[in-house]
């Protein structure tokens, strides 16, 4: 288990990263943070570009350690999270 | 024992068969879908036509996710091997975006793998398309609901 000083990794993938103006970011979770859920709540309260990419959550897809994961999913320091739309691949 | 490639450089269809079946011969058919990109993608509503596609991915997660989705392949259908290879980075019209082959001793296995394995990529690999027009403006593609029914009718366990 890693101390809770250690940080999480934040990754975001195409109108979100453009949106957020980044493609990654080291945070260490406020303790009140126990869910992606909880998380996208604290992005969003940065307001500008991470307001405006956070916006629709119900369009926000996301993977916790490079799984797909629902926004009810735990996550705990060390994780890495990535923010992301429907995939359209193929 | 899948084959799995997320590159830039383009592929060569024959040489990706050839390298699938060598030295086998209980191979008794391939399957093979290429996908390419369209003057119009998206969901056909685009104004003009598509000058170029840029294809964004979760380097990591998506050889992860593809190798699940071959292993489901390999379980779901008596295959006898499959190779996915997709594109990323900018693509203009006619280019190659993705290989799928699946070979098996009769048709139908690899028939439906290969029909499954592009359907399970697209609905289920972290890639997202950008669109860019002529007059430099670019639209991020959005995700079809068709394909989710694709998808879907798949669906036992996942």
């Amino acid at each position: 288990m890693n101390a809770p000083t250690t940080p999480v990794t934040i990754l975001y993938f195409a109108w979100i990263r453009e949106r957020v103006g980044r493609s990654e970011e080291s945070l260490v979770l406020p303790a009140a943070i126990a869910t992606v859920a909880d998380l996208i709540d604290h992005l969003a309260e940065r307001g500008g570009g991470y307001a405006s990419a956070f916006v629709t959550r119900r369009t926000i897809r996301c993977a916790v350690n490079q799984e797909f994961a629902d926004q009810s999913a735990a996550i705990a320091p060390g994780d890495e999270i990535a923010f992301f739309p429907p995939v359209t691949g193929g | 024992m899948a084959t799995i490639k997320v590159q830039t450089e383009d592929f060569d269809v024959s040489r990706e068969i050839a390298a699938l079946t060598a030295g086998r011969s209980d191979i008794g058919g391939i399957g093979c879908f290429v996908g390419v990109v369209r003057e119009r993608a998206g969901a056909d509503q685009a104004p003009e036509p598509v000058a170029a596609m840029t294809l964004e991915h979760y380097p990591g997660m998506t050889e992860r996710a593809i190798a699940r989705i071959a292993e489901q392949a390999e379980q779901r259908f008596d295959i006898l091997g499959c190779t996915v290879i997709h594109r990323v980075g900018t693509l203009r019209t006619g280019d190659n975006i993705v290989l799928v082959l699946a070979v098996s001793a009769h048709r139908q296995p690899a028939l439906d793998a290969t029909a499954f394995l592009i359907d399970w990529l697209k609905t289920k690999a972290p890639f997202w398309k950008r669109e860019e027009f002529a007059d430099g403006s670019g639209a991020w593609v959005d995700a079809r609901e068709a394909d989710d029914a694709a998808a879907e009718r798949w669906s036992r366990d996942g």
